[in-house]
């Protein structure tokens, strides 16, 4: 045990080194050769600056972001928030980053699951199930997403038009105009519903931890998924049915040459979606697979030697060490995801990138442009990469 | 209790145990969720096979008349949805693969490719991985060079705005390798000094590239670039599309080989600057040499990614493979085709990016069996 | 509530309880077309200490691993304790509770600490409130003398603390029956004998043990019969005396030739 104050080791501090001024001193040569690099860089940007100046001057494009308070005059075919072509600049980009938003995290929460489904599969003992599976991967990972993008355009756009449209149930229509649901009239007994469901997974949770530690001082198990079911599924359903139970939908209806009402998917998001998704499956399936398989073999058996069920082998064991492995890659994918789609310029999808680059288009601000769109990725890049080194860190398996 | 019993020699196992009847019963049918899941994917199988099948070789049309107003497509048309129509790829294969270059030269294309292929296989073989094998890139290079533009040893000059398809394809890939890959190995060096200046700077270099998406490269070497040059320094579209993706590619190239660098055992550091190395020797003789090797496997993923990132120079309009297989339906004889148009082209993909994925997957397992023993 | 308590009540029912701890009969196992285990027929009483021992490729460690179904027989007939071994996972289950297994490479839980590992199957499978089993868990931890490690990761510890700590975590069940396949195989020389005090103090109470090592001083010291095999059968069984000084088949005096060539 060291106790700094009697060990004999922390009496002295180590002497401080003089800075002689010769080649022979590595620290002299490595302040030079920074110096160098330093002045080389830093005059490449000083050259490359002073063109761009003498460039925009003579070309008379205006710098700054004063254009960002002018009308737009862009008409967005899809928007979360109101918009009209008379709003201003900045308004159309946020509508923009929105439209980006929308598709990354319904994206992220799909691929998950089909992603973790496939890596499942693969590694599943049925012959065909894990076959099939590693023949979707090996494919999906061959061909440019871009490719893929378009091919799915491609098919929606070769689905009839709104006349001859399919439907493959009562309600949902699919023509080269997009997906159309059925859409629910949202009434505060829904609200109402909503909460209470949130309120139900909340109880859940506490309900769980509090069955633990009953479990802890006891050792008796105690059934958690009755109270589960009761408090996610039956309690909404109670609170919306004590509400006059609203259950108003609104159907798609063909009128002229388009269908009206209901809930409309672009042809363009749900191209983009579905490309992005598979895509993204793909490399999270190989991910939760690795990370399921990194698990030493041995802690299979040692937990099953000590008499522990599958189910709690899984849930004890293998999972916490194998979320270990699979939760950096996976978030990697995310970015990813949240990367790739700004492929959405390519199939006329108006994300932050294609709104940023008729902008710079139209106004000839080329670089506040492109600053723009690297700005917004790399904000959603670093938070990540932030959370991720936070997240490590804390569940890093200590070592000596 | 037993005793030393006499050995009977070894038994064949039981039926149950081994063969074709155990396998199936181990792996199709071992549970009844796993038969019914067997007859699912089986049932499914057979049904998307007949009907693929049916689309693509028994309803197919493979070849339309041509009159005076060009190709009649009005047969496929009719069978759009249940027939393939493979016509529009006898029509436009030379097209999509070489885009606007002049017919009759078109061999000077295809015998450039055949060079690509062939640099990518010598360098896959384990015996040339020296450091000679980038004299042999350059040689390469230089003559996949000579041939597409010509202009020396009786070739005619072909300029580079004719050029088009899968060579654009394979030139922006692999001169973009060629290029990162230096600068990547300087890089992952950098990030890895002492000096806290070079550190820094790498470090900027890789997290900015990383976390902005390739479409932004691409746009600012299309709108940017010419903005930096004094007026009147001119490079072309071509050229400022590779230097983005030579930029991009160097990045995460660069995390790679930090990877291999770090897992290098210290004690290789150790002994380097215990014999007296200089810090370039060490690293290019001791160091280098084991850390690439380690990498390889990874390294051929990242270059998978950008062989197929390359396909985004769509955007701004540069005409690689998949811009070509883009313009050839748009002509309003052929609209609409896309399908099989798509299917073509990234069967071209599928050809080269699973024959590089299965040489990394060989690579790895060949490596691990070395160093678990 | 005294764990040394416990065993000494096995131990006295060994004598009283003719059944065997653990009965092997005609086992017969196949890895594909191999065949691993060649009509195997053993028979241990409760309270015996049995060592097997073998060249590699031998079956041994097979061959223990099939008592607690890690691997699964195809010919034959193993009971533990009375309890058939078949799919049943009841069966199965009531086994594992019995029977307690130390490996090789020690299989330590890395993400949980040193007491945690002891006290998960305490808690999940026997059902013991967490006091109880933290008691437990903190006396057989001194048994095997490392009480001073309980808050710690595997991570933390040398090798030969982990083994005595696998130890522990596996007579926190308060197994009838411990078995080791090759304990001290991939531990450095030093932290050997650490592990084998352990193991030799563990027999002196009465345990049930059987033991795939080739720790011949260990054999000598507290088995009470050697089993040899090689290439899958039972070759040779007798008392240590009987096995190392007075082989009677050849390919024993083979293996003996082999192993004890340094000592």
């Amino acid at each position: 045990m060291s106790d700094t104050r009697s060990d004999p080791r922390y009496k002295r501090r180590p002497p401080k080194r003089p800075l002689r001024l010769s080649w022979s001193d590595e620290r002299v040569r490595g302040i030079f050769w920074q110096i160098v690099v330093v002045a080389a860089v830093g005059s490449l940007i000083y050259w490359l600056w002073s063109n761009t100046s003498h460039n925009l001057a003579v070309r008379r494009i205006a710098t700054g972001f004063g254009f960002l308070d002018r009308e737009a005059g862009l008409p967005i075919a899809e928007s979360l928030i109101p918009y009209d072509p008379t709003n201003t600049y900045a308004r159309a980009l946020f509508v923009g980053l929105l439209n980006t938003l929308k598709v990354a995290v319904i994206g992220i929460v799909l691929a998950t699951i089909l992603g973790t489904a496939i890596g499942i599969a693969r590694l599943s003992k049925n012959f065909l199930l894990s076959r099939i599976a590693g023949a979707y991967i090996e494919i999906i990972r061959d061909l440019p997403l871009l490719l893929q993008l378009l091919f799915w355009y491609t098919i929606l756009q070769g689905l009839p038009g709104p006349r001859q449209a399919l439907k493959p149930m009562e309600g949902v229509v699919l023509s080269n105009r997009g997906l159309k649901l059925p859409a629910l009239m949202w009434e505060n007994a829904h609200t109402a519903a909503l909460v209470a469901f949130l309120l139900g997974i909340i109880g859940t949770w506490l309900y769980a931890r509090m069955a633990r530690a009953k479990q802890m001082a006891d050792g008796q198990p105690r059934k958690v998924w009755p109270t589960a079911l009761g408090l996610i599924l039956v309690l909404p359903v109670v609170v919306w049915y004590a509400l006059g139970a609203p259950w108003e939908i609104e159907y798609p209806v063909l009128r002229g040459f388009n269908f009206r009402g209901g809930m409309n998917i672009s042809p363009e998001y749900f191209a983009l979606l579905i490309g992005l998704v598979t895509y993204t499956a793909g490399f999270i399936a190989e991910v939760v697979r690795a990370g399921i398989m990194s698990v030493n073999h041995g802690q299979w058996e040692a937990a099953q030697a000590l008499g522990l069920r599958h189910g709690s082998v899984l849930r004890l064991i293998v999972m916490p060490q194998a979320l270990r492995v699979i939760i950096p890659p996976m978030t990697s994918n995310y970015l990813n995801l949240t990367k790739n789609s700004s492929l959405a310029v390519a199939i006329g999808y108006q994300d932050i990138v294609s709104i940023a680059n008729t902008t710079l288009n139209q106004t000839g601000q080329a670089i506040e442009g492109i600053a723009i769109i690297m700005a917004v990725y790399l904000t959603i890049s670093l938070s990540i990469s932030l959370f991720m080194n936070w997240y490590n860190a804390r569940i890093a398996l200590v070592e000596r | 209790m037993s005793d030393a019993s006499m050995s009977t020699g070894p038994r064949k196992p039981p039926i149950t145990a081994v063969g074709p009847i155990a396998w199936a019963r181990a792996n199709l049918f071992s549970g009844w969720l796993s038969t019914a899941v067997t007859l699912a994917m089986g049932y499914l199988l057979i049904k998307s096979a007949l009907s693929f099948v049916d689309w693509a070789f028994l309803n197919a049309i493979w070849s339309v008349p041509s009159n005076a107003q060009g190709p009649q497509t009005q047969v496929c048309r009719d069978l759009q949805g249940s027939g393939a129509c493979w016509a529009v790829i006898g029509e436009k294969h030379r097209f999509m693969l070489f885009g606007t270059y002049p017919y009759e030269q078109h061999w000077r294309p295809a015998l450039a490719c055949v060079l690509f292929v062939a640099l990518y296989v010598i360098s896959a073989m384990r015996r040339f991985w020296r450091w000679e094998l980038a004299l042999i890139w350059v040689g390469m290079l230089t003559a996949i060079g000579v041939l597409m533009w010509g202009g020396v040893f009786g070739l005619s000059y072909v300029p580079q705005e004719r050029w088009g398809g899968l060579p654009i394809t394979l030139i922006l890939a692999t001169f973009g390798l060629a290029f990162a890959f230096p600068l990547s190995i300087l890089v992952a060096l950098g990030r890895r000094s002492s000096l806290p200046a070079i550190k820094v700077l790498c470090v900027l270099y890789v997290e900015l590239i990383r976390g902005v998406p390739l479409i932004s490269l691409l746009f600012m070497a299309s709108v940017m670039f010419p903005l930096f040059l004094p007026e009147g320094m001119n490079i072309d579209k071509l050229l400022r599309a590779q230097i983005a993706i030579i930029l991009f590619a160097g990045a995460y190239l660069a995390e790679v080989v930090r990877g291999g660098l770090q897992a290098l055992p210290k004690g290789q550091y150790e002994a380097a600057d215990a014999m007296g190395l200089s810090f370039w020797h060490k690293t290019g003789l001791i160091i280098l040499p084991q850390a690439l090797r380690m990498v390889i496997p990874p390294l051929v993923n990242t270059f998978i990614g950008f062989f197929k990132d390359t396909s985004l120079v769509l955007i701004i309009g540069i005409f690689d493979l998949l811009t070509a297989g883009k313009t050839a339906i748009v002509e309003p004889a052929w609209q609409g085709f896309g399908v099989e148009v798509y299917v073509f082209i990234g069967s071209i993909y599928l050809v080269f990016c699973y024959a590089m994925s299965k040489y990394s997957r060989g690579l790895e397992a060949e490596l691990n069996r070395h160093r678990h023993r | 509530m005294s764990a040394s308590a416990d065993l000494a009540h096995v131990a006295s029912a060994a004598k009283a309880d003719a059944r065997p701890a653990i009965e092997l009969a005609g086992v017969n196992k196949w890895f594909g077309a191999l065949h691993v285990l060649r009509d195997v027929n053993l028979s241990v009483a409760l309270g015996e200490r049995v060592v097997v021992c073998g060249p590699s490729g031998s079956g041994k460690s097979t061959m223990i691993r099939c008592i607690n179904r890690l691997e699964v027989h195809q010919e034959g007939r193993i009971a533990v304790d009375g309890i058939e071994l078949t799919d049943d996972v009841r069966a199965l289950d009531a086994i594992r509770r019995e029977v307690g297994m130390v490996f090789q490479s020690f299989n330590l839980f890395p993400h949980l600490t040193v007491l945690e590992n002891c006290t998960l199957a305490p808690i999940w499978v026997r059902r013991m409130p967490k006091k109880d089993a933290e008691e437990l868990a903190m006396e057989l931890l001194a048994r095997v003398k490392i009480p001073e490690q309980a808050k710690k990761y595997p991570g933390q510890l040398s090798g030969g603390q982990q083994q005595r700590v696998a130890i522990a975590r596996a007579l926190c069940m308060r197994p009838k029956i411990m078995l080791f396949d090759e304990p001290t195989s991939a531990l450095d020389p030093e932290m050997i004998k650490e592990v084998l005090d352990v193991m030799v103090e563990l027999a002196g109470t009465g345990m049930t043990m059987m033991v795939v090592t080739h720790e011949m001083g260990f054999a000598r010291q507290v088995a009470d019969r050697v089993v040899f095999m090689d290439q899958g059968e039972v070759v040779e069984v007798g008392t240590p005396d009987q096995v190392f000084n007075a082989p009677k088949t050849d390919r024993l005096k083979l293996f003996l030739s082999q192993i004890l060539r340094g000592h």
